[in-house]
């Protein structure tokens, strides 16, 4: 790409017509390509999202969804007034952050390990994906019965060890609830992390490491100045991409906790308001609102992180 | 195929004494309680010359709601015959025919038949009842020389004496009481019944009124509050059903408040506490005016509106809920009968001995205030839930508590019209 833009200049004066009408042809057939997918976005995507928005602003209900009338902008007040809606939006924050961050770093060390040359390498990298490997629903139920206050076995192992003197209830207080839905999301979601950024750090050449030790750059100096700046694009792309599916949590909390709102996400909010109270337009609304959260993280996380889609992968 | 060739003979032959119809019931699909729907429905369908279809539905209740409020919404003759549980018929009153006059409910529990009656109408007829009960170990209780206890006050202090002895003994993870914590249905019901044995009313009384935020209820939440941490472990703020019984069954609570299907379990051939457990009504509230109080479960039988054979489908109806199909359901599943007079029938008690017990408790039913709340019962149950684990957790105090559920379910029931 790079030698193709430094040769345009040179040509442009003399093939500027020719080469316009082919680029002109080149996009009338990439459209063309595209036209199906765009067309499903639009059926499998994009109607859905209208049709949210929409009912966002009726009074619809799962009982009769056929019948309802536009009440304006009332759902939102009712959201803004409810105090559980909020606590949703400080719950789904405060895990999308923790997770994240904690995921990133453990990514980061699991990644650095793994890219030295380690025996067994192969294997290692196999069983580091096994907690990604298994679905939610059956990690997190899995968690439920090991975080147990009376039989789990998590206090079990901490009692016997004298780090507890009294069995916690992990899920149930809720000042450690949503930390112990954090712990569990690490768990699973860390492996992730650890692959992509592993991914990137098999491209950085071995070469500017050599130079670098040459140089006299102690190991702290390489990782600073170094690895980090060339995989940088590749972690923030993956950071934004965990911190999206983050805001959007649901399966983990409402396994371990149900509805509880010591650990409710807005995704669990807008289901209870769904399915529990058949309120199509209060569902909505809050399913709005999470979109709009998630769009504002995203454009935040791109903009501060500078994130470039286009040179992610060098 | 045989149906069908059977339905061809029918016609055929002169003189048969009424058109053959098909009734679409829909009853739980699981284990037990499919074969005896099925087992009752197709008798009925013998001896009426009529035929049944049994229709899956979702195990999970709330899923079940879903899809019957989709098909009545959309009018669907598809179902005939619906199995409700006991806080729906407020929320499908209007799909569902009125059923008074039509079939006699004088000997079922009273408080139930009111429970199904919505604006004057009869839209259900009781199937089987649960109710709340408290499980207790009569072996530990024996030892410490105590009786079964009366008020909520003597649970207390029993349950901290016996933990304590059982605790000196070495059995360091003894607990004085569990129930039901966890934010959801089951919180609702065992927070109505500690309001009720208060004469704290029922959140939302008949009349529409909020009635929950009263110096009683935060009396009976503040008693429950201080149980947390003391006889009861904090887990329980996420125990479910079958948590508490883990709990009870492998021997580390003294009390437990739980349902009639936790019996069976608890003498179940591996159980741990097998014939060391008695059953007994919940206590009452300390105060002038206290009640047992257990709070009301079980399911029902509707016929929808929209039905083309409605005679059919209550003839059917009238079949399942009769006092002998009752009294078999009771023998061959252990489904606690609607009937009053059935709990003196020797048949029905000799494989279900405790049954004999549960009389007072099911006269001592309260029901959640889902007739008067209708099609919004399941929010002021999920506020209602949420407050109560609120002031369990201590993240506020009951009043307060109170104080805010009050004004949210103002707000939900539209001041008191609903």
């Amino acid at each position: 790409m790079s030698a193709a833009a430094q040769a345009a200049p040179v040509a442009a004066p003399r093939a500027r017509n020719a080469i316009s009408g082919m680029q002109r042809r080149r996009r009338r057939t990439a459209w063309l390509f595209l036209s199906p997918m765009l067309l499903v976005l639009a059926l499998v995507a994009g109607w859905p999202l209208l049709r949210t928005v929409y009912f966002a602003f009726t009074d619809a209900t799962l009982f009769d969804i056929a019948f309802h009338e536009l009440v304006g902008a009332q759902n939102f007040a009712f959201l803004a007034s409810d105090p559980d809606w909020w606590a949703a939006v400080r719950n789904t924050l405060i895990f999308a952050t923790a997770s994240v961050a904690i995921e990133t770093l453990l990514g980061l060390v699991i990644a650095l390990t793994l890219n030295a040359r380690l025996r067994g390498r192969g294997p290692l990298r196999a069983a580091m994906l096994i907690p990604w490997a298994i679905p939610t629903v059956v990690s997190a139920q899995m968690w439920g019965w090991m975080l147990h206050d009376q039989y789990g076995v998590i206090n079990a192992v901490l009692l016997s060890l004298g780090v507890i003197a009294t069995p916690w209830a992990w899920v149930a207080d809720p000042s450690l609830a949503l930390w112990s839905v954090v712990a569990v999301d690490v768990w699973k979601t860390t492996p992730f992390m650890a692959l992509l950024i592993l991914a990137a750090l098999q491209l950085v050449p071995r070469d500017v490491y050599e130079a670098a030790r040459i140089d006299g750059l102690g190991p702290v100096g390489i990782f600073v100045r170094i690895t980090l700046p060339l995989i940088r694009p590749a972690l923030m792309v993956a950071v934004l991409f965990r911190a999206l599916d983050a805001l959007r949590v649901f399966d983990l909390m409402y396994v371990l906790t149900g509805n509880s709102p010591s650990t409710a996400s807005m995704s669990v909010y807008a289901r209870q308001q769904l399915v529990d109270f058949q309120d199509v337009g209060m569902g909505s609304a809050a399913a709005t609102f999470l979109a709009l959260v998630v769009a504002a993280s995203a454009a935040l996380i791109i903009v501060a992180g500078r994130v470039r889609f286009d040179t992610a992968g060098r | 195929m045989f149906g069908g060739v059977l339905a061809a003979l029918c016609m055929l032959v002169p003189g048969t004494p009424r058109a053959q119809v098909t009734i679409s019931i829909s009853c739980s699909a699981l284990g037990i309680e499919a074969r005896l729907c099925r087992e009752g429905a197709e008798a009925w369908a013998q001896q009426s010359g009529n035929e049944v279809r049994l229709v899956s539905t979702p195990n999970s209740g709330t899923e079940r709601l879903a899809l019957y409020q989709q098909l009545l919404a959309a009018r669907s003759p598809d179902i005939d015959v619906f199995q409700v549980d006991v806080v729906w018929p407020g929320i499908l009153a209007n799909h569902l025919l009125d059923l008074s006059g039509r079939i006699d409910v004088a000997g079922h529990f009273e408080e139930v038949v009111r429970n199904n009656t919505v604006d004057g109408r009869l839209v259900a007829i009781p199937w089987f009842v649960n109710a709340g009960l408290l499980y207790y170990r009569r072996d530990l209780l024996e030892a410490a020389g105590r009786d079964v206890p009366e008020t909520w006050q003597a649970l207390t202090e029993t349950a901290r004496a016996v933990m304590q002895a059982e605790r000196e003994r070495g059995n360091a993870q003894m607990w004085g009481h569990v129930f039901q914590g966890r934010a959801y249905e089951g919180l609702t019901v065992n927070g109505i019944e500690w309001l009720a044995s208060h004469a704290a009313g029922r959140i939302v009384e008949p009349d529409g009124k909020v009635s929950v935020d009263n110096p009683r209820a935060a009396q009976a939440l503040a008693l429950a509050r201080s149980w947390i941490e003391a006889i009861t472990p904090l887990g329980v703020l996420n125990y479910a059903e079958e948590e508490s019984r883990g709990v009870f069954q492998s021997g580390n609570a003294v009390f437990m408040r739980n349902w009639p299907y936790a019996w069976p379990l608890l003498n179940a051939e591996d159980s741990p506490v097998r014939g060391k457990v008695g059953v007994a009504v919940l206590p009452r509230g300390d105060v002038p005016g206290g009640v047992h109080a257990a709070g009301l479960g079980g399911e029902q039988l509707a016929v929808s509106r929209y039905t083309k054979h409605p005679d059919e489908a209550v003839d059917l109806v009238r079949y399942l809920t009769s006092p002998a199909e009752q009294k078999r359901r009771a023998i061959a599943g252990g489904f606690t009968p609607s009937i009053v007079a059935l709990y003196e029938d020797e048949e029905l008690l000799a494989p279900n001995p405790f049954f004999r017990d549960l009389v007072p408790t099911l006269r001592s039913a309260v029901a959640r205030p889902s007739g008067v709340t209708g099609a919004r019962y399941n929010r002021v149950s999920a506020e209602f839930a949420a407050a109560v684990h609120k002031a369990l957790a201590g993240q506020a105090e009951p009043a307060e508590a109170l104080a805010d559920l009050a004004r949210s379910l103002q707000r939900i029931g539209r001041a008191g019209r609903w």
